[in-house]
């Protein structure tokens, strides 16, 4: 009972685990620290990611890949490809009777993926109202910074053919 | 902060507070740090990523000093 009546006597194991609820703000100030502290190292492991991400990066190789059949697609309509990585979406759309245009499908600004708008004929980016024009990718509204990549696109007989990509 | 606590004891929790609230205002440098790193590495501007993960890096050092400090003030303080 003379810990209760003179606290400060008491050793220091046992103001972790105080009966009094001001000395709780003790344990609370440090667990406040440790716990900044923690944060504080996760921020950090997220930038190292990030450095690491963009220093294991390689320059894509380009390959020329069948992406379509001419007809396929009709005037106005689109068609979902990959190009030039499995993991690298792109949309080809068919502008006109014989114009096709195609570009990646990942939004500059913050990586969503667009679509192509037939009403407004205009690439549109849900997540911030993101526009492009379809005619050459370039930024009609919204906040991304950059055209989109646009893929090159060629007539090979019955195939559209892509042979690589510009402003990636 | 008890009434009956020495003035010794209240002056190095004020220190303490102190050193608290400047390791909050370092993590929140820290997270604005992370997420203009993440916008800029997204939107393919890679120069920028390297000093900011050498800034986090000392922004977290930081903070570990902070925490180091808090922990020995508090122990030191309750010790004397």
């Amino acid at each position: 009972m003379s810990g209760l009546q003179n606290p400060e006597r008491d050793p220091l194991w046992r103001e972790e685990f105080s009966v009094f609820a001001e000395d709780e703000q003790y344990v609370t100030r440090r667990q406040l620290a440790k716990f900044l502290t923690l944060t504080s190292l996760a921020m950090f492991a997220g930038n190292a990611w990030i450095l690491a991400k963009s220093l294991l990066r390689r320059p894509p190789v380009y390959q020329d890949v069948a992406i379509a059949r001419v007809g396929e697609v009709p005037v106005g309509g689109v068609k979902l490809f990959s190009y030039p990585g499995p993991k690298d979406p792109c949309i080809l759309v068919r502008t006109g009777e014989e114009t096709y245009v195609a570009y990646s499908q990942v939004c500059t600004h913050l990586s969503c993926v667009v679509f192509f708008n037939a009403s407004s004929r205009r690439l549109d980016c849900p997540c911030h109202q993101g526009s492009f024009s379809v005619t050459d990718g370039s930024v009609i509204a919204g906040p991304p910074p950059r055209p989109l990549p646009r893929v090159v696109v060629e007539r090979r007989g019955p195939d559209l053919v892509a042979t690589r990509m510009e402003g990636a | 902060m008890r009434p009956g606590h020495s003035p010794r004891r209240r002056k190095a929790i004020v220190v303490i507070d102190g050193a608290i609230a400047l390791l909050a205002i370092l993590l929140i440098v820290q997270m604005w740090l992370l997420s203009a790193t993440l916008e800029s590495y997204l939107r393919g501007h890679h120069a920028v990523v390297l000093p900011a993960a050498i800034v986090s890096g000392v922004l977290c050092l930081a903070c570990v000093g902070l925490a180091a400090f808090v922990m020995r003030a508090d122990r030191t303080d309750r010790e004397a």
